[in-house]
Formats: structure tokens, sequence, C-alpha cells
């Protein structure tokens, strides 16, 4: 099955279970969505729980926050991240915080759908990556979700939770296949270990778990060691458990990401390793992310200002041979 | 009628003992006062029935107070005690009363009118009777996010009446210098809302204008928009009057004055100053009453401070 059609399984069985799930965004409902994550939910819901919304961004947040007040449980679906800011303050200052300030007097079931990322020559308007600012705020559940059964599993977890989750996808995850076993027990807030090791611990999530995976072999093959692949699947809360066990074994951290390198995501991994971890570290942390630059619309400069297979490989090698492997 | 002058001047005078007791430094929340304006806020609510929502904006005394909130509870959230609408989790800025259908205010101006038009289109989903007012001033009609809210709930025929309270400043700058000449209830109108104006200060303009659009809304005929004029007494913030400060032309102040809108409903209603003073010893009871009530309230615990972060 693919990403989006294991998104879009999702979708039908949570509808087709409770009709207060309702889903909006920009082309959603007729045209089935950018990516076609919401295609025939239009022909079977209706129009009234399958809403075709104005260009936006921000009332489709907002109404979504009004919506789940009275009853409903929204799923809002924004095209891309880069058009989430504009819904940035019903995302930060109503959705994530309604429920706190109202003492918990409501609370708001609501997912908040984007996919982000590089894609092809999109540049820098729509190529962007949030997860830092939005796993920065309390009230806000994020998760992501790198495989079909990630995303079948982690949308309807985050459509049946009471709180306000944000679920990030990635432009070119889209048609990735893969099994999903809807019967599985997965836990979208626990990390996957994608593949299990010795020596180094690589946590990523989103797409660079593929680019890692992919780097792998060559890592192995170079330094003679194994390594263990961590996908974190959720970015707040954080499964430190997992990462604790594994840096207890590998005593090596290496954080890949594809947002910017200051202030990104990983900032928050290395830091709670080195706060938590200390003494199991053999060896400094390493961080792998983008350049702390806008995306560029060239595909060669596009390419230079994230990680790739090729360049995780040859980072970790040099960050390997220089601490003693 | 009677009930609703009472009701406006209990507005008034709760407002007023906000102001006197905000120097004593308890209460440290920014109030937004509502006086001058309480006809609109009685003018609607009043007409409303327990189970309709009104959402609002950080002026929200008067709609809290006039959807039938808990006046205890509002008090106790100023001076941020547990027993406060919100716990003491919110302050002035923050309040909800769920039970009288004051599904909440908050401070960003603009925000809520998205929130109310998503309520409404729950409302309509379920078909239920009831129907949603957004209150909003003639500052937060300047946010995208009204234009954005207006359209969607023409485009679905929302039940939503848009309640736009035009005091005329915002909180320094008149309206003249924010916006081109033109009547702002013609912008909704353009959009595709069924838009009515009038007096904000007279009760008895205000009250047959919500009817009119209660009975649009009710019967399903869409959303309304309804700008209303009024004035701000005091500062846009606090429980002081601003008038040195001379943003606003001398005179002006004391011209909305003359019109105030309780004075304007005394008159018209013929309530004489002995029924005065006796309506005026019972509200000044209630409030006392409520204060003293709000005060025995606890501190929230720290221990509580992680809690409702999440579900």
């Amino acid at each position: 099955m693919l990403y989006r059609e294991a998104l879009n399984l999702a979708y039908h069985e949570a509808m087709t279970a409770d009709e207060s799930v309702v889903t909006l965004g920009e082309d959603v409902g007729f045209y089935g969505g950018s990516y076609r994550v919401t295609e025939k939910l239009y022909e079977q819901f209706g129009a009234h729980r399958v809403i075709d919304t104005p260009i936006s961004e921000q009332s489709i947040v907002g109404n979504a926050v009004g919506m789940a007040i009275g009853g409903l449980r929204p799923v809002a679906e924004i095209m891309t991240a880069n058009f989430a800011l504009l819904a940035f303050d019903q995302i930060i200052n109503h959705m994530a915080k309604l429920p706190y300030m109202s003492n918990g007097k409501v609370q708001l079931p609501i997912v908040v759908r984007f996919p982000q990322g590089v894609s092809k020559q999109l540049a820098a308007q729509h190529s962007e990556s949030y997860e830092q600012m939005l796993a920065a705020v309390p009230g806000l559940i994020v998760l992501t979700a790198s495989t079909p059964q990630a995303a079948y599993h982690g949308l309807k977890k985050a459509i049946e939770l009471d709180d306000p989750v944000i679920f990030i996808e990635h432009e070119l995850l889209y048609n990735k296949k893969g099994e999903v076993d809807t019967q599985a027990r997965f836990d979208p807030f626990k990390a996957q270990i994608v593949k299990p090791g010795n020596n180094i611990t690589l946590v990523s999530y989103l797409k660079m778990v593929d680019d890692v995976m992919t780097a792998v072999p060559e890592i192995e093959q170079q330094l003679g060691v194994s390594c263990e692949v961590i996908d974190l699947n959720s970015l707040n809360p954080i499964d430190t458990d997992t990462l604790k066990t594994s840096l207890s074994k590998t005593g090596r951290l290496v954080m890949v990401e594809e947002d910017h390198k200051t202030g990104g995501y990983g900032a928050q991994i290395v830091s709670w390793a080195s706060e938590h971890c200390f003494y199991e570290l053999d060896a400094p942390p390493l961080r792998i992310a983008g350049l702390d630059t806008p995306i560029p619309y060239n595909r060669t400069l596009e390419l230079a200002s994230i990680p790739t297979p090729d360049s995780i490989a040859q980072q970790i090698i040099q960050w390997g041979k220089q601490n003693g492997l | 009628m009677k009930v609703l002058w009472r009701e406006m001047l209990r507005i008034r005078r709760f407002e007023e003992m906000v102001a006197s007791q905000y120097a004593e430094q308890e209460m440290r929340c920014p109030v937004h006062l509502s006086v001058g304006q309480e006809a609109i806020a009685v003018g609607v609510c009043s007409q409303l029935e327990p189970e309709d929502l009104v959402y609002s904006n950080h002026r929200a005394h008067a709609h809290y107070l006039a959807k039938g909130g808990d006046m205890t509870a509002l008090i106790a959230e100023f001076y941020g005690l547990e027993n406060g609408c919100v716990g003491g989790w919110g302050g002035s800025m923050h309040l909800m009363d769920l039970k009288a259908g004051f599904a909440g205010s908050t401070p960003i101006v603009g925000g809520t009118v998205p929130i109310a038009t998503g309520a409404a289109w729950a409302q309509k989903l379920k078909q239920s009777s009831a129907c949603t007012v957004s209150f909003l001033g003639d500052g937060c009609f300047e946010e995208g996010g009204v234009a954005e809210s207006l359209n969607f709930a023409a485009l679905h025929q929302l039940p939503i009446l848009y309640v736009l309270e035009n005091n005329l400043y915002s909180v320094y700058t008149p309206l003249e210098k924010r916006q081109p000449p033109r009547e702002l209830y013609k912008v909704a109108e353009a959009m595709g809302l069924k838009s009515l104006k009038g007096f904000g200060n007279d009760l008895e303009e205000v009250l047959p204008l919500v009817e009119q659009a209660l009975k649009w809304i009710r019967s399903g005929e869409g959303p309304v928009f309804l700008e209303l004029s009024t004035y701000r007494w005091p500062e846009h913030c606090g429980p002081n009057d601003d008038d040195h400060l001379g943003y606003r032309p001398e005179g002006e102040l004391q011209r909305w004055q003359a019109r105030c809108p309780i004075q304007l409903a005394q008159v018209n209603l013929g309530i004489d100053e002995i029924e005065r003073s006796q309506i005026e010893a019972e509200v000044k009871q209630e409030i006392e009453k409520c204060w003293q009530q709000a005060l025995e309230g606890g501190i929230p615990k720290a221990e509580n401070m992680e809690t409702n972060v999440y579900a």
C-alpha cells in the first residue's frame, strides 16, 4: 500500500466509525486532496463532513477549534507546511492553549496535517520544515510518519486522541510503498528501531530515515561497525526510553534531520542526551542537518542544502574516524 | 424591558467596582472595561437561549455577564483564584462559562471569529436549533481572519450573528485613520451577508435589529452582520479615564456620555428615581456579595501546573 493510501484508509475507518469526525482543507473534498490523501471521502461522507474550504488557512484551523468545542473531531489539512504559517496564531494561541486556559473546560480533539520538506525544486516557500517550532509548543502533540504503517496507525491514533495533534508528513513519502498491518499493535508514541546495531545510534524521522538507511551499508563497511537506526516517530512527546536503551548500548549518537541546523529539532535530542546520557557517551554527538539558508531552487543547490545519503555517510565516516572508530 | 435596563445597570456597576478595586493591586490582569457599551451586550444576549453560544474578545465582561455567566466566578478569575471561571488560569482576557453558553473570549484580536464560525458549522451539521454570536470591534474588522470568516459563513449560510461594536477607536487610533470612509456593515453586505446597522447605545433600537437577525438565522436564512455604533468611556485597558491623552477630540466623550445607554433607557422606560434607587441597592448588594464570595477562593495549586496542558 502507498503511504497516501494508508492515510486514506485511516481516514475512511475513522470517519466510518465515528460520525463526529470531519475533515476540512483546501481541495480536500471533490478533488480528493492535493496529494490524494482524502480521495473518495467526499463521495462517501458528503460535503458537510468533507469540507472544501476557501484559501483561508487561519480559518481552517480556527474553524476546526470551534468545531471541536462544538463536539466534532476535525482533521484539518494544510496543503504544505509553509502555508501553515498563516495558521500559526490559531495553532499556537488558540488550539494549543484553550484547553489549558479554560482550566480543562474544553478539550480539542483536532488533527492538523500537512506535508513538509524538500521535494523536487519547489524552492524556498514550499520546501521548509517546521517540526522544531511546533514541538516547542506546550499543548501540542507532534507526530510524524515515515512509512505507510506509521501513517495508517499514526493518523488513526491522532484522530482518537482528545488532544490537538500536529501530524507531519513528507512531500516525497506519499508514493512510498510498504506493508500496512491494520491489526498490528503499532504505538505512534514509541520510537521504532528500524535496524538494530551495536556501535552507533542514528536518530532520525520522516524522509531522513530512508536516507539514513541508504547510507548505513557504506558507513558500516568503512568504519567496521554496526549502526542502530531509530525513527523517533513522535517528536513531542519523545520516547526517551528507547533512546536511552540504545545509547547505553552504542555510546554514540548521530542525529540526522532535514530542517535548518540552528534551532533545529535535533538540538533537542542532543541536548537531552547530553543531560541524561552523558556518562553513556563515548564520543561527542554529531548533528547532521540542513544548512542555515532558505531552500534554493536549483536542483544542485537544493540537494546541497539538506542531508543526502552521500553526505550523511561521509560526515559519519569522518566523525567516526576522529572518534576512535 | 425593565429587566434589561436592570441588567445594563448591573454591568455598569460591576465594571465600576472592578475599576475601584483595581488600585488595590490584587487584580493584576489587564481589564478592558465595557462602560458605555452595555446596551449591545444586553440587547443581544437577552434574546439568546442558554444553548446559543457567545464568543467574545478582550472586552468581554459585559458579554459574559449578559449571557448569564457566573459573576462570582468572574470576580474570582480576576483575582486568579481557583474558584475563578477558569480556575485562575486565564484572568480577565480568557473567560469561559460553558454552562451559560459563554464559549470563550481571547485577546488576540480576531482570534475567536474563525472559532465562532467553526462552532456555527458544528451547529448546522448537528441540525441544532442553536446559533452562535461572535462579538467583534471596529479594530478587529481589520484582521484577515474576519474576512475569511465572513466569506465562509456566507458561503455556507451558517447560523451565526456577527455583532460589530463600533466604538470608533482601536487603542489610540481613530477609525478614519485606519479605514477608508465607508460603512463597515456595507463591507459585510458586499461579502454576501445580510447586514444591519443601528445606534448601539439605544436598547430600544438594538432589540428589534437583533430580533430580526435571529429570526433570519434561526430560519436558516444564513449569517447576519450587525454593526452597532457605541463609545467606550474609560481607557482602552485599565480602570481609568485617559481622555487627557488627547487622542479623542475634546468634548467627544462628554457628547457620548450624554447618550448613556442606561440614561436613555431609563427615560424611555419611565423609571423614576425611587425605582432606580431600589434597583441600585439590589445590584450593589449582589455585587458586594459576589465579591465577598469570590475572595473566599483559594490560590490554585502549583502541583496542578501541568494539568490540562494535555487531555
